[in-house]
């Protein structure tokens, strides 16, 4: 054992490689990113890593490893398990040999995701055992256990930290090398009444997965993960909580002196619900205040048990309105929340002295937007332009381009889910066959979820123009590797796969690729692209600019700038700002994209000689 | 010693690497450390935030309303958006160039320096403003803004950790060849 200072996600990897994990593979998503890259970096000799083409093909591949007896982890974020959930509602039927993880992270807020979905609930939907850690030595832990409850019950354990839990950083205890599992995988055995799902199997089978959940209920609520804290409490009232939210309970309870602490119950598995732990805690209490994050896991389970066991207890939380039904948890409403139900620690809990007041000046909205020489503002920008005055529709993607929906480039219509956009337009199309449908992904959602939209447009006769935003990397996640970019996370250089080949191949006769920063030519190409009938193709083509080095900033030749604001209106580069009646460029933030220069209409922009 | 410290400014700023070294420095005097940090959609040109919490008795990274020691601020708007962190008495170190927004440019929104200056000296027990223009000049690099705002609340008294123990911080986490700049960016002042 050593300390080392780490991310939540870097520990769960660790822990991971600790368990002797054989493969893991998964697709980027904010906030489970990192947990595929530490073990990249960390792998042992024999462990395989990939990052797959999407969630489906990461879980399979996971799958298929541990049928073989190896020990796997599949990461993603909690959207992403939409996309695997088709493979793993049936796996769960099948059952593992190798010990799997599903690693999935959930991001209340949300921060940077489509929806608050609550990846416990998806455990018990799925029947999945779900393993929930309330710090980041927790998820250390806990994936190890994960692994080996895994391999004994013969099912895929899901360790569902949020981004609290992810993001956040500790001192922790890990083991040395010397001190790692290893796993001989065993090989895969043929036996068609086990591998294969028939409906008679899953019958068989969903019969021994209940029997086993009811099992687990019982094991799990002698595992330390679950727990009572202050049990000798005489209070009436106690507290539940997991996730993050027991950790701001832990600091809330810091300010009380021990004895007088409630009775803390710790859900760190919500699912299957250790049973006979909380029947322990909810005996000798009249009422229970729930904190957790997303969905009413915990309450409704213990509501839930409170009534089959003949227990009168009032369950308070979000069901009930006493805690917030979306969003984010925090400390000071934790801290308030319980000083508001226990009255008799509420002078423990006084409110902290202000140093604000309500007198503070205004503050500019800072939205996050496209980086000062992102490529994907002038593709915006050129199919903005090209198609002024037409009826249109931008249909966009999961990526750094939804941010092309900020004002000026206002040039997201609608976004849904990742890929989604083809569909949407060819929809649109359907309906109103006189607006000019536009769809845009990236690189590396192209391969994720966009082909099959991209046939089905083709075969049945849609009329739309696809714009392939393709700047070589998955940027928004931290620029991991794709099939476009040659590169894989076991450090290969492979053949690029092709967009423009793939678009070919799948009966998109024009396909275009353009230097977006090329603005008439780009213009020119949306103005005649768009134009032709049927499915139709333009690969907008241009580096992210954390890629590259940045060519010299643009100057404003202060004589030429008569202050028209064209520069800042038309593209909202970040780098141009306004003062004293002329555009100024931060030279700091500015790339040298050259986008500007090519609007200005009184050629004030330019390079090195403005300067 | 039980310390609160807010690090925020705008996504790509750099205020990760001056958290990650008040955390290491802290680790190599001995304390535990949690620390949070924004990943995700807001480091593009965003609202970002740096959580560290130093010492016993702590059990979540993120800090409570009202009980921030210190406050470093790469830009003096966040500085004053992040202020119902701090403890009365708390301290802030500011950077004083704002980054104006793109929202701002598009709708005139006018946002001045100065009143946040202001705002934040009338509402800390201590205010230290860096001119973080000033010291890119001099020291030859618009990069440095993280080890001069650290340089300034290490010499503000309030982080409670040795000279030695965060310069060992720095050569452990900046690479080779950027460390004489950042040791020279640490030193600076006004």
């Amino acid at each position: 054992m050593h300390k080392e200072f780490m991310m939540g996600n870097q520990a769960i990897a660790m822990g991971a490689i600790a368990a002797g994990v054989n493969l893991v593979a998964g697709y980027p998503g904010t906030p489970s990113s990192e947990v595929l890259e530490t073990v990249a970096k960390n792998r042992p000799e024999n462990t395989y890593v990939e990052w797959s083409v999407n969630e489906k093909s990461a879980m399979e591949v996971a799958a298929g490893a541990a049928y073989a007896g190896a020990r796997t982890m599949v990461t993603m974020k909690q959207v992403g398990l939409n996309v695997a959930s088709d493979p793993l509602m049936s796996l769960e039927y099948i059952g593992v040999k190798g010990g799997m993880v599903v690693l999935v992270a959930d991001d209340p807020g949300p921060i940077s995701s489509q929806t608050e979905q609550d990846t416990r609930t998806f455990a018990m939907y799925s029947k999945l055992p779900c393993f929930d850690p309330t710090s980041v030595q927790e998820a250390y832990d806990m994936v190890q256990e994960a692994f080996e409850y895994s391999e004994k019950y013969h099912t895929p354990v899901f360790l569902r930290p949020t981004t609290r839990v992810s993001h956040a950083y500790q001192g922790i205890d890990i083991k040395d090398a010397n001190e790692y599992y290893h796993n001989e995988a065993e090989g895969f055995i043929k036996d068609s009444s086990k591998w294969v799902i028939f409906p008679r199997l899953a019958n068989v089978n969903h019969a021994k997965i209940e029997r086993r959940n009811d099992e687990l209920k019982s094991v799990f609520s002698k595992l330390g993960f679950n727990a009572i804290d202050n049990e000798s409490s005489n209070a009436k009232k106690a507290i539940a909580a997991g996730g993050i939210s027991y950790a701001y309970v832990c600091d809330v309870l810091e300010d009380v002196p021990e004895n007088d602490r409630p009775k803390v119950l710790k859900v760190g598995i919500p699912f299957p619900f250790p049973e006979e732990l909380a029947i322990r805690f909810l005996e000798g209490i009249d009422e229970v205040i729930c904190f957790e994050e997303l969905d009413p896991v915990i309450e409704r389970s213990l509501n839930y048990l409170a009534g089959k066991s003949n227990i009168s207890v009032n369950i308070r939380g979000k069901i009930t309105e006493d805690t917030a039904r979306s969003g984010e948890n925090n400390v000071n409403v934790i801290r308030q929340i319980i000083a508001g139900i226990f009255p008799e620690l509420a002078k423990y809990l006084s409110d902290k002295e202000n140093a604000t007041d309500n007198n503070a000046p205004e503050l500019p909205v800072r939205p996050p937007v496209l980086c000062a020489g992102c490529p994907h503002r002038a593709s915006f920008y050129a199919v903005k332009t090209a198609m002024k005055g037409r009826k249109t529709i931008f249909c966009g993607d999961i990526g750094c381009y939804t941010l092309g929906n900020a004002k000026p480039l206002d040039m997201v219509d609608t976004c849904l889910c990742m890929g989604a956009g083809l569909g949407i337009a060819q929809g649109v199309g359907h309906i109103e066959p006189d607006t000019t449908c536009f769809a845009f992904v990236g690189d590396s959602t192209f391969f994720a979820s966009a082909i099959t939209g991209v046939v089905n447009a083709v075969y049945n006769q849609a009329s739309m123009t696809l714009i392939v935003l393709d700047n070589s990397t998955t940027a928004m996640t931290g620029h991991q590797p794709h099939p476009g970019t040659g590169r894989t996370m076991m450090g290969q250089v492979v053949d690029k796969i092709d967009i423009e080949a793939v678009l070919h191949g799948v009966g998109v006769k024009t396909v275009e690729t353009v230097n977006p920063l090329d603005h008439a030519k780009a213009v020119e190409t949306v103005k005649r692209v768009a134009d032709e009938e049927g499915v139709k193709a333009i690969i907008f083509k241009s580096p992210c600019i954390a890629l590259v080095t940045p060519n010299p900033a643009c100057h404003i030749d202060k004589d030429k700038c008569v202050g028209c604001k064209k520069c800042i209106n038309e593209i909202g580069c970040p780098a141009i700002s306004f003062a004293d009646g002329k555009a100024v460029i931060d030279t700091s933030l500015c790339t040298g994209c050259g986008l500007c220069s090519q609007l200005c209409p009184t050629c004030a922009i330019g390079g090195e000689a403005n300067a | 010693m039980r310390k609160n410290i807010v690090l925020c400014g705008v996504g790509g700023q750099g205020t990760v690497l001056a958290s990650k070294l008040i955390a290491a420095a802290s680790i190599i005097e001995g304390y535990p450390v949690m620390s949070a940090e924004t990943i995700g959609m807001a480091q593009r040109g965003g609202s970002v935030f740096s959580n560290l919490r130093i010492g016993e008795g702590v059990h979540s990274p993120m800090i409570a309303d009202h009980t921030a020691d210190l406050i470093i601020g790469f830009e003096p708007g966040e500085a004053v958006r992040m202020l119902h962190f701090l403890k009365p008495d708390g301290v802030v170190v500011t950077n004083k160039k704002t980054v104006v927004p793109t929202s701002a440019s598009l709708t005139g929104f006018v946002y001045e320096a100065d009143v946040m200056i202001d705002y934040l000296k009338s509402h800390c027990g201590k205010l230290v403003v860096v001119d973080g223009d000033a010291a890119a000049e001099k020291l030859g690099s618009p990069k440095i803004l993280n080890t001069v705002l650290l340089g300034a609340a290490y010499r503000s008294g309030v982080l409670g950790l040795s000279k030695d123990s965060i310069k060992r911080a720095m050569s452990n986490h900046i690479k080779e060849k950027l460390l004489p700049l950042n040791l020279e960016a640490f030193s600076y002042e006004n």
